[in-house]
């Protein structure tokens, strides 16, 4: 935490409006100028458990990670107080609701600020409306001039009428006018940040792939509603039907994934998202995709598992799944995106990925990513291009003889090109059972060997070029110690290393791409090393165990573990590496 | 103008006397018929003897996965509309591990056909009891007789939303293609069920035992497809052995009533985003 941050959390039972009056703070401050990332905390119900949504917030520079530490506290019930208090500051305050009586064990180390939200939105005729009143003493606490929130409630209740605008504003001026009078002398004004030139945008992870997955010319997004990924079926629904897409809710989630082979298999870049359980149903058509050579896209967002385990908590435990789950084995790229902006640029990857290749991708996000929010300058649409493959054309296939196109043709670099349903003379029947050139059932042995090597050969390229994209490290050439992580993880990685005070024996390797794995660039790093220090989202240690598997240095490895639902703390990271 | 000979694919290897034969012949023949031209139709199918019809089907097709057939079929219509799309696979295929798939296929009126080659066997697995044996039917997995209930697909296909429903018999080719043809010609999803005998591993349904029982509903005076009631009645009474176009009505089809329909295929979209419309999409998130 440095001067020019601040961090501050609303928290009740769930149904309370938390998350909107998170947002509206999220929403001011990023257009104030605030780098911030907006982390929701919740559970796996409707109605009551403890829920809450927590702002890390930077003048100067972008924020990746919520922070191990809390400044400012508004709880609407005693629970948020004894569910957050541990990570309050030293003079940290709590503005709770005066309906209840409240307590703390931090005893005198925070100030505790009864304010009557309920009271005050009950008056006003509106009991939701407390999360206005909570906004308006939020405002005063950090120092904020009302303006900025009065822009916002016109922005958000403008169509509705100025009776909601009124009303609204009321209950935050209530809210303001209340701490100001009665805890004036606790206002702890925040670092002022200046407006950008340009509106920053303020996305989660979901959003980024739906975005992504939009731009990358998908046009099919068939799945099944599951949390944490059921925001990019929403999004999606959106805005794809603008673009003559379609969006379609499956039965379950082998039907969702079979729906997106079918559409790619008839020419429509396709996709379907989820998250582990959805995952698991799709093992049968992973394989399906992948001997039929039919390009595929699958989103899985993490979660807690195993079978339904934590819904709702972050976890990085799909790793070997996704690496080697479905029967026999078939290629396959896994790509881990390293940040919610590295969503939208991963997608773009995918589907070229996906149909240079002709194999199924598996673009693995979690729960923290995929859900929570930061706000960045913007997104850089000249690094989307889409890269459709090898197709055959009409003019080559009114070449050939009628019925010699070969669709699964031995080419030296295993890749055959495909043609489309409504192509003449390109018909092939694409098939699940091992087959031959034109893609007939076959059983026989050289035959069998010579198509399984040519699906393998196809990704030597890209085993390649993944070593330039597929994992970044920044540190000290020959650093001693290296910190190792995949996909979401980086975010407090990196800030990990800063406090360790960018000690020049440490590095930091962040994988993107686990399969193919990028070994030239990794190996490298761990041969210098004395110590691998993997932060590993899951119990068993499954990017360790790929470590050991793809480059070796199993006496090296020294795994952080972390299966809780929560994601890692820095201080946890900086610990363990001194520890 | 497409001949038999372009919707003929390499020699089918079923048992001599297989039901799938007519089945095949039938398609084909139909397709003829309708002028379609192979690269315009796609033939989807299910694991199982019957499954291997898209391979010996000179169209457009994917041999996909047991039971999987209708989820692939509906992805490939959802892709592209201008296609002729077709689902096939045997019973256990369609009614045992793929009946999820079929009763949310009838609900949805994606427009396809599915034929299932309905032996009341497993086929390809060598005889094993199947979800529309007959109780008391005795198999490799049933050597005291079946005890369940079998599974009565047409009723299921009409309490499930299915547009078009009908029951079609190997033994009676031209019935079976007029019956083809008209599902291929509705628009929505529509059922064939086809009784299509397996002379391997059923000697309790064969080409006698159906000639001898089945009701032809077609022939029935003053029978109306569009009355459901009736169909369901006419169906129990027949305990299901019958055949004809049973039910049909009239609705839109999925690629119609969709948010965000298009007039063509989807696959025909531009996959190109003007600048314009690319900033829009990223301004939503402007703070
Ligand atoms: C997931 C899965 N389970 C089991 C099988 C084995 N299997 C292949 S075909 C079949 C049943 C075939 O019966 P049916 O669908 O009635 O078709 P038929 O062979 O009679 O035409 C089974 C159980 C499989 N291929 N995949
Ligand atoms: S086993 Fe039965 S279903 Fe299979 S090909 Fe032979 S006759 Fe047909």
């Amino acid at each position: 935490m440095t001067t020019n941050e601040f961090t501050w959390k609303v928290g009740g039972a769930q149904g309370e409006g938390i998350d909107s009056t998170g947002e509206i703070l999220a929403t001011v401050l990023t257009r104030m100028g605030y780098y911030i990332f907006a982390y929701r905390h919740f559970m796996s119900l409707v109605k009551g458990g403890h829920t809450n949504y927590k702002i890390r917030a930077s003048t100067d520079r972008e924020v990746k990670y919520h922070g191990d530490t809390l400044e400012m506290l508004v709880a609407f019930d005693q629970t948020t107080i004894d569910e957050n208090e541990d990570e309050l500051v030293e003079g940290a305050v709590i503005i709770h609701d005066a309906k209840f009586q409240a307590s703390t064990k931090r005893g005198g180390a925070v100030h505790l600020c009864a304010v009557p939200l309920s009271q005050f939105a009950k008056d006003l005729g509106n009991s939701i409306i407390k999360n206005m009143v909570a906004a308006g003493a939020s405002s005063y606490m950090l120092g904020i001039d009302p303006s900025n929130f009065y822009e916002q409630i016109e922005a958000q209740f403008g169509k509705k009428g100025a009776e909601l605008v009124n009303l609204n504003k009321n209950a935050f001026d209530q809210g303001y006018n209340y701490v100001k009078e009665h805890y004036g002398n606790l206002q702890k004004p925040v670092p002022v940040a200046s407006k950008p030139e340009k509106a920053r945008l303020l996305m989660s992870g979901n959003e980024c792939i739906g975005l992504g997955a939009t731009l990358a010319g998908c046009r099919i997004l068939a799945a099944y509603p599951i949390t944490p990924a059921t925001e990019i079926l929403y999004w999606v629904l959106a805005n794809l039907p603008k673009f003559g897409g379609k969006v379609l809710q499956a039965e379950d989630e082998i039907a969702a994934c079979i729906m997106a082979i079918g559409a790619n298999f008839a020419g429509v870049r396709s996709m379907t998202s989820t998250s582990g359980p959805g995952l698991s149903l799709m093992m049968e058509a992973l394989g399906m995709s992948g001997i039929s050579e039919t390009p595929l896209v699958i989103v899985d967002v993490q979660r807690g598992g195993p079978s339904t385990g934590l819904p709702t908590k972050t976890e990085q435990s799909d790793l070997y799944e996704a690496l080697y789950g479905s029967h026999g084995e078939t290629p396959r790229i896994v790509i881990a995106p390293t940040s919610i902006e590295d969503c939208f640029y991963q997608m773009i990857n995918a589907f070229n990925l996906a149909e240079r290749y002709q194999v199924p991708v598996i673009v693995l996000s979690d729960l923290l990513m995929g859900m929570n929010k930061r706000s960045f300058p913007d997104l850089d649409l000249s690094r989307v291009t889409i890269d459709r493959g090898e197709v055959v054309t009409q003019a080559q296939l009114d070449e050939m003889e009628k019925g010699a196109f070969k669709r699964y043709a031995l080419t030296e670099s295993g890749i055959s090109p495909r043609s489309f349903p409504g192509m003449k003379n390109g018909r092939y029947c694409a098939l699940t059972n091992e087959h031959e050139e034109t893609g007939l059932e076959i059983e026989d042995v050289p035959m069998r060997e010579a198509q399984m090597k040519k699906r393998f050969r196809k990704l030597s390229t890209l085993e390649r070029d993944v070593n330039e994209w597929g994992v970044d490290y920044s540190g000290p050439d020959g650093a001693e110690t290296i910190l190792v992580g995949f996909g979401s993880t980086e975010a407090q990685i990196a800030e990990a290393m800063e406090q360790l005070g960018g000690a020049t024996n440490v590095g930091h390797l962040q994988l993107r791409c686990l399969m193919p794995f990028p070994k030239d660039a990794v190996r490298p790093h761990l041969e210098k090393a004395q110590r691998v220090v993997v932060v590993d989202n899951n119990y068993t240690g499954q990017l360790a165990g790929l470590l050991c598997k793809e480059i070796g240095f199993h006496d090296k490895m020294d795994v952080l573990h972390k299966y809780n639902g929560n994601p890692f703390t820095v201080s946890e990271i900086v610990s363990h590496v001194k520890g | 103008m497409a001949t038999m000979a372009d919707f003929r694919y390499d020699k089918a290897t079923w048992c001599p006397g297989c039901g799938d034969f007519s089945v095949l012949a039938a398609l084909q023949q139909v397709c003829v018929r309708m002028g379609l031209e192979p690269e315009d139709v796609v033939c989807v199918s299910g694991i199982g003897c019957s499954g291997k019809i898209s391979q010996h089907f000179g169209s457009y097709g994917f041999h996909t996965l047991h039971g999987r057939s209708l989820p692939t079929a509906q992805g490939v219509k959802m892709a592209n509309q201008d296609l002729t799309v077709i689902a096939a696979g045997g019973d256990g295929d369609g009614y045992g591990i793929g009946v999820g798939h079929f009763i949310h296929a009838c609900r949805r009126n994606v427009d396809i056909t599915y034929i299932v080659m309905d032996n009341h066997i497993y086929g390809l697995t060598t005889g094993q009891a199947s979800p529309t044996s007959k109780k008391g039917h005795k198999t490799k997995t049933s050597p005291a007789g079946v005890g369940e209930e079998p599974l009565k697909p047409l009723e299921l296909a009409i309490v499930s939303g299915a547009s078009f429903v009908a029951q079609a018999f190997s033994g009676e080719l031209k019935q079976m293609q007029n019956i083809i043809e008209a599902a291929m010609k509705h628009k929505g999803f529509s059922l064939v069920n086809v009784f299509s005998p397996c002379v391997t591993f059923n000697r309790v349904n064969t080409y006698e035992w159906f000639k001898e029982h089945i009701v032809n509903l077609d022939e029935e005076e003053g029978y109306d497809p569009t009355d459901k009631y009736n169909a369901m009645k006419r169906i129990a009474e027949t305990e299901s052995v019958c055949t004809g176009i049973l039910y049909r009505e009239e609705r839109p089809a999925w690629h119609e009533y969709v948010l965000g329909a298009t007039e063509t295929g989807t696959v025909k979209q531009t996959l190109d985003i003007t600048p314009a419309d690319a900033a829009g999409l990223i301004d939503q998130f402007r703070r």
